[in-house]
């Protein structure tokens, strides 16, 4: 049998959403993109979130835009000339959300086109979906084969992922899996914070990933430089590098940080309840 | 954790606002599920109710119909106090009660606990299940069983309603 050499696999369409707003979507996306581009994946990552466009900013390519989605899909350029390629890791491009308007007309149909047109040179298309389950995290979702949901272990999140995760079950997208975000280990370890197998067991997901609250994504955000991009050891950073990992099928073990180092407070609370206290 | 709070939880007083959260989660989530609307909900628990009702006498006020939900899979749980039972008409259904309740009682005294589907989640009930008494009189000796109920759970419904 006759095998071309240049056939790739299919790239891996991945949606990245979340449900509520502000839980960690787009940084998940910049951070992602930029691990996956350093471990040799082309990666393309994709701002669907029309309204409120971000990612360009995270990933500090604002001032690079000239074309958006919206030219591609109007024949006004060709993708290559809409794609925003990150001078560090040039195995990452953008394609920049259009023009809010977008979403008066998009349709899935359109969002499909997109991204076919962007999965054809890819290894990776992650997704960055707004928040919400309207039409815009539907039109996302349907060109989407495979999702990630993030959540930060807090009520409201965790309620808004399982709604997401009940309509994308609904959708055919497949694997759907967990990343948990801003865990603070010794809120965890006071019970205190909905510890995490709590929030898998609501949400019955494997869960990829676990990123611990750190200060360092805030001023990573500031520097418009994703704390992956860097070789400085922060905690966040760390951990999305594994996720990374852990999304091409290495095996990276998952600690709970909140298992790792107690409190002197929550010792104090083990051992009384090892006393039978409690 | 404000040292009150910290002291509050050493002596028992106050669960972990985490372990709130988790059940809190849990019940809104079954709901949210379930997509069956309040008032069908509504109206199937007046139902059930009622088909209860025409065996054993229940206390209306310390029961509860409701959604429970685990691994994504939501159960309706029952939790009915029996006060006594009824004067049965011939024929089975009075053996099928029984049997049902006194296998139920050994992990939950006092409790009827019919789970319409098969997942069986009981720890969601708003009764504290905990602090009911071990030896529980097996329905048809129970004539009258005001206690019974009161060691259901003192619950807020419970208390303002019971004579």
């Amino acid at each position: 049998m006759f095998i071309s050499p240049v056939i790739s696999p299919p790239a891996r369409i991945i949606l990245i959403c979340s449900g509520k707003g502000g839980v960690g979507k787009t940084t998940l996306t910049a951070n992602l993109g930029i691990a996956l581009a350093k471990l040799g994946e082309r990666t393309t990552v994709l701002d669907a979130d029309f309204g409120l466009r971000n990612l360009d900013l995270l990933l500090g390519l604002e001032n690079r835009i000239i074309y958006t989605a919206q030219e591609v899909l109007s024949g006004t350029c060709r993708l290559e000339q809409a794609l925003v390629k990150h001078k560090q890791q040039p195995n990452l491009c953008l394609l920049p959300a259009g023009n809010p308007r977008m979403l008066e007309w998009l349709t899935p149909e359109d969002m499909q086109k997109i991204v076919n047109l962007v999965a054809a040179q890819a290894d990776y298309v992650l997704i960055d979906c707004p928040a919400g389950v309207e039409q815009g995290f539907k039109n996302a979702a349907l060109a989407a084969r495979e999702a990630i949901v993030i959540t930060t272990p807090e009520i409201s999140a965790v309620r808004d992922a399982d709604r997401v995760i009940g309509l994308l079950n609904t959708m055919n997208v497949q694997p759907v899996q967990l990343v948990l975000n801003r865990v603070r280990p010794k809120m965890v370890a006071n019970q205190e914070m909905l510890a995490v197998d709590a929030v898998t067991d609501i949400l019955a997901l494997p869960l990829l990933g676990l990123v611990v609250e750190d200060e360092q994504v805030i001023v990573s955000t500031n520097r418009g430089e994703p704390l992956t991009l860097t070789e400085s050891s922060s905690a966040a950073g760390r951990a999305y590098h594994n996720i990374a990992r852990r999304l091409r099928g290495e095996d990276v073990p998952l600690i709970d940080p909140s298992k790792e180092k107690k409190g002197i407070r929550a010792r104090l609370m083990s051992k009384f309840r090892l006393a039978g206290l409690f | 954790m404000a040292l009150l709070d910290f002291i509050q939880r050493l002596l028992g007083l106050q669960k972990p606002s985490a372990t709130t959260a988790k059940e809190r989660l849990q019940l809104v989530l079954a709901h949210d599920r379930s997509d069956l609307n309040p008032e069908l909900l509504e109206q199937m628990r007046r139902e059930i109710l009622e088909v209860v009702q025409k065996y054993v006498e229940i206390d209306l006020e310390g029961g509860d119909v409701s959604l429970a939900t685990e691994d994504r899979v939501t159960a309706l749980v029952a939790n009915l106090p029996i006060r006594r039972a009824k004067a049965m008409p011939v024929g089975a259904p009075k053996d099928i009660v029984l049997a049902d309740s006194s296998s139920k009682n050994l992990a939950k005294p006092a409790v009827c606990e019919d789970s319409v589907s098969s997942e069986d989640v009981g720890e969601d009930s708003p009764t504290p299940l905990g602090e009911v008494p071990e030896d529980v009189p097996p329905a048809e000796s129970a004539t009258d069983l005001p206690h019974a109920s009161q060691a259901s759970g003192p619950s807020e419904h419970e208390a303002e309603t019971l004579p």
